[in-house]
């Protein structure tokens, strides 16, 4: 460094690049983070540890980033000059598409970071098109270019058809032996546009992320746009008009260190002593108390969930942990919405709204691993809004609630579009499965010779219900998958019942379109029949629409349930035996009078195959 | 036996029995049951504790067997209260007639001559028929046995090879009918139904060679695929079929209805007798709580609510007593609502039925609904349907609290 490195408050935009990095899961973002904090030597050596920035064990293992921070590095140009990098960390996944958008906004370029093994992912081409949208600077690059399957030549003219860029300008580094690094961080320097504001204008500073801390509360990242925030000031959170005052304000480098002020173009952080991530909403715009802006910046949205699933402790014993498990990760989740459900199959429970598929398994997983819960979830189902022929409306988030009285006029259900990219081999199936789903193919192009673009408008429905597996194994795993909402769209829509002995469990009503309502009620009905056990008496199985029966199976009475011999040795046997299976039958949940086991409800609602039902 | 014993606590080497029970005991009935664990071959279904010549060294001989037996006799006669003669005991395996009849004789006088005989004692053996013709059943006869227990599983010669039994059918046949000129009052055929691929006609075919035979008593179980029997090991690798239950509760049913018809009446889920004199009163002791010691290998015991069983091994049940040591391997010492359970789930089981008194209050709110269900009688005392004996453990576990 041949000048001090400025320090934040009084930093000149001109020297500043903020930037994010687009890439899809494994092609190597954290370890190019990693590579440069060395490089810019704010880590050192000796305490580099892998994938430095992800915090949170379950990030590590599942090699995505949740939740994004910004880490301000110095960096000396090849003019000589000094200048600061803010490199902004964004969401890899489908669910995080607004939290994407909004790390997006904080930035003024992005790195295209592609495994050039691979080639572009179906997320990562809809997050390019996002920061596309957002007018960022795009820095393409291909990534693992050490490995003997790298094929730069065929990925550098994939992704400049895709951009519209030379060949030539598609960069090629190693993250992991570090080959090129240092020519691209020279390159966000040169190609980066910095930051523009009004240093004067009131402050105005947008949230791209929001993380609960145990010690610290909430922890909120900023991009300052016009303005400045400081220390001790009294700021207003412009969506929800509420007042906090800034406790610490700081940069992240790669560790929180304090500092006065944050000012135009900077990123960093906020402490204001709120505890809960709700009360610190990404997108929104904070301003200065006694001086507000009068406009908040564009882009707000308000989490919506798009997917609901209940959740039921196995043990019902457990229920208030449950419910203080999803209190505390609701502090760190402001998507999360819960409220209490009431099952008569499976008891106590909550109805939970989740962003989409993969926030669900992470929330259950968090659930099951953080808190040591057993827990069912029933099937996934969207929101449908059922509209009555009286012009009643209901909003359905469960299928329980779906309307049992009075003629339904029209159901309207979520839609999304999705973009499938994977090699041109697999068209035939990747189209017949989109078909078999009720979707509307709005367009196919062929990225290169043998990778395609596929996109369909598909209902929401269809994707929560097994289409990621199905894609995956039709695909031999080479497909990827992006969708976004668009809108809702009429359907034929139906609820079927599953009947177990003629009473109705609420846990396996689901709704589906009418032309598939007889497969669900006969698979759904076929599955039970191999997973209840057989009871002292007959049990009929049915699936029905409103009082119609469209499939039936039937699971016999047990006729021998003793053991033969029971003899002076056999007793102390048979009495255990007896008492295990004392113990087996509080496992048991009753549906009217029949026993059901838990397995078969966890078996039941999974979306694979039955497993054979298991020998006494 | 079954093949696996259940835990239990470490029981001590003199063999001394907790107070409580000694003292509940003394002056009460006494029943004997001895292990014979040798067996000429083994059965592909048998997963008993028993050994074929070829699996035993010398040290596990058969003479060196009795003399062990006689010193766990002397044992038992130690530890034991004074009690009354014995009034039944049970020679099982194994088989018991791989020994020869003096080497029985043996052991019944050294019983005798410890624990005294009821004027009317019952000394059962079981018996293969393949190993006694009428010399044999003359000397058992002589040596002091009265009722004989004739394992004949099958009349079909295709089920008896599924069951690797190597006796020619019909023998069984023989065997009653010497034993009965032999002078034994009380015959038995055992038979065993839901072979794998046995069908309903075959089982007819058993079931009323039984009834021909005119014997007083009868013994019908389900076969079961005990775990690390041939017959386990043919049903995974998929050249049987696993019995299948429902196949099971046909034959049992029509076995109960023939056999019913025949004039034998079920006093317990798996016996038939033609009056409750012809009952086995040895088994009835089991199912009734009474006590008794059992001798020999992997024997169970039972005395005034202790349970115990020996080592299974013959040369190690016989090194310890060699050595002047209790062959108990573990002990159960029951509480008192443990007993309650096992009144329960045993005298369900037997025409005399549960005396109501035994269950709780709630328990007996329960049994309305178990009548209705037709699986229960509710008279003098509780009593199972034929169906409520198909099913009478799932009748247990609705009924305990």
């Amino acid at each position: 460094m041949n000048q001090p490195v400025p320090a934040a408050g009084t930093t000149d935009p001109a020297i500043i690049r903020n930037f994010c990095i687009i890439a899809h899961i494994d092609h190597g973002k954290s370890t190019l983070a990693d590579r440069m904090l060395q490089l810019t030597g704010i880590v050192e050596a000796r305490d580099m540890r892998a994938q430095y920035l992800d915090r949170m064990d379950i990030e590590r293992e599942r090699g995505i980033t949740i939740k994004s921070q910004a880490v301000r590095m110095p960096l000396t140009g090849l003019d000589d000059e000094t200048y600061v990098l803010n490199m902004i960390d964004t969401p890899g996944h489908v669910d995080f598409t607004y939290e994407v958008s909004r790390s997006l906004a904080a930035c003024e370029g992005a790195i295209l970071l592609v495994d050039a093994a691979q080639g572009i992912e179906a997320q990562t081409l809809a997050n390019l098109y996002l920061a596309i949208e957002a007018d960022l600077h795009i820095i393409p690059v291909l990534n693992k270019i050490d490995l003997p399957g790298a094929q730069p030549e065929k990925y550098a003219a994939e992704i400049a058809g895709i951009i519209g860029c030379d060949e030539d300008d598609v960069l090629r580094v190693s993250a992991k032996t570090g080959e090129g690094v240092e020519d691209l961080m020279q390159e966000i320097v040169i190609q980066v546009p910095p930051p523009v504001g009004d240093a004067e204008a009131p402050a105005r500073a947008m949230i791209f992320d929001s993380v609960y801390d145990t010690y610290r509360g909430v922890v909120t990242y900023v991009r300052v746009v016009d303005g400045e925030l400081s220390h001790r000031e009294k700021i207003l959170m412009m969506s929800t008009g509420a007042t906090h005052e800034v406790l610490e304000v700081g940069v992240i480098s790669p560790e929180p260190k304090r500092v006065d002020r944050l000012a135009v173009g900077e990123t960093g952080y906020l402490i204001t002593g709120v505890k809960e991530v709700r009360q610190s909403r990404v997108g929104d715009t904070i301003t200065a108390a006694n001086k507000p802006a009068t406009e908040m910046l564009a882009g707000y949205q308000h989490p919506n969930p798009m997917v609901y699933s209940g959740l039921f402790p196995i043990d019902g014993n457990d229920f208030p942990d449950l419910r203080e498990a999803l209190d505390k990760l609701q502090l760190n989740d402001a998507a999360l919405t819960y409220e209490p459900e009431t099952s008569t199959a499976l008891g106590f429970g909550f109805r939970v709204g989740f962003l989409g598929l993969l926030h669900m398994e992470i929330v259950r997983e968090r659930l099951e691993r953080e808190f040591d819960l057993d827990l069912i979830s029933t099937a996934p189902n969207v929101v449908y809004d059922v509209v009555m022929e009286d012009g009643l409306e209901h909003h359905v988030t469960n299928p329980s609630e779906y309307p049992t009285e009075g003629k339904v006029a029209e159901v309207q259900e979520p839609m999304v579009k999705a973009t499938i990219l994977a090699p041109a081999e697999f068209i035939g199936p990747i189209i017949e499965l989109c078909e078999n789903r009720r979707g509307i193919q709005q367009g196919l192009d062929y990225l290169s010779e043998d990778r395609v673009e596929i996109r369909y408008r598909l209902p929401l429905a269809e994707i929560v219900f097994d289409f990621f597996d199905q894609l995956k194994s039709k695909t031999k795993g080479y497909a990827s998958l992006d969708y976004d909402d668009d809108g809702v769209a009429a359907s034929d829509l139906v609820k079927v019942d599953i009947l177990l002995h003629g009473d109705a469990v609420d846990a396996f009503s689901a709704i589906v379109h009418r032309d598939k309502a007889y497969q669900y009620g006969v698979a759904m009905a076929g599955k039970l029949r191999e997973l209840i056990p057989r009871q002292q008496f007959e049990v009929p199985i049915q699936a029905a629409i409103g009082s119609r029966v469209i499939a039936r199976e039937t699971i016999r009475a047990m006729r021998k349930d003793v053991l033969s011999k029971c003899y002076g040795g056999d007793i102390s046997r048979k009495r255990k035996l007896l008492e295990k299976q004392k113990e087996g039958k509080k496992r048991m949940k009753m549906v009217g009078r029949v026993e059901v086991p838990q397995e078969a409800f966890v078996a039941a609602l999974s979306t694979g195959e039955p497993k054979e039902k298991e020998k006494k | 036996m079954p093949s696996t014993p259940p835990d239990g606590e470490d029981a001590p080497r003199d063999g001394s029995l907790p107070p409580e029970s000694v003292a509940e005991a003394r002056g009460q009935h006494l029943s004997a049951y001895v292990h014979v664990p040798f067996c000429r071959t083994r059965c592909g279904y048998c997963d008993f504790n028993t050994y074929t010549a070829g699996e035993l060294g010398t040290a596990a001989s058969t003479p060196a067997y009795v003399d062990a037996l006689l010193a766990e006799v002397g044992l038992a006669a130690q530890v034991l209260p004074p009690m009354q003669p014995l009034r039944t005991i049970f020679f099982g395996g194994g088989t018991p007639t791989m020994l020869d009849p003096a080497q029985l004789a043996s052991i019944l006088d050294a019983l005798r001559e410890r624990f005294g005989f009821a004027d009317d004692i019952e000394v059962t053996t079981e018996a293969n028929p393949e190993t006694v013709g009428p010399a044999e059943l003359e000397a058992l006869r002589a040596a002091g046995f009265t009722r004989i227990s004739i394992g004949m599983q099958s009349a079909v010669p295709r089920v008896l090879d599924l069951l690797d039994r190597q006796h020619r059918p019909g023998r069984e046949l023989d065997v009653a009918r010497w034993a009965g000129e032999a002078g034994f009052e009380r015959v038995s055929l055992d038979l065993i139904h839901g072979t794998p691929t046995e069908t309903l006609e075959e089982w007819r075919t058993s079931v009323q060679t039984v009834i021909d035979a005119g014997v007083r008593h009868v013994s019908a179980y389900a076969l079961t695929v005990e775990p690390g029997t041939q017959l386990a090991r043919r049903v995974r690798r998929g050249e049987l079929p696993m019995p299948d239950e429902d196949d099971q509760a046909t034959k049992y049913e029509l076995a109960d209805e023939m056999l019913t018809a025949a004039g034998l009446e079920a006093y317990e889920i798996s016996n038939w007798a033609a009056s409750p004199d012809d009952w086995c009163r040895h088994n009835i002791a089991y199912w009734q709580g009474g006590n008794w010691w059992g001798f020999g290998p992997g024997a169970h015991s039972h005395i005034a609510g202790t349970r115990f069983w020996n080592l299974r091994h013959p040369a190690t049940w016989a090194g310890r007593l060699g050595a002047g040591e209790s062959p108990v391997q573990a002990r159960e010492v029951l509480d008192a609502e443990t007993r309650r359970i096992e009144r329960v789930l045993l005298e369900l089981r037997i025409a005399p039925g549960l005396d109501a008194d035994v269950l709780t209050e709630s328990e007996r709110s329960r049994v309305p609904d178990l009548v209705a269900r037709g699986l229960v009688v509710d008279g003098d005392t509780l009593t199972l349907t034929r169906r409520g004996r198909l099913l009478a453990d799932a009748v247990v576990r609705d009924l305990l609290d």
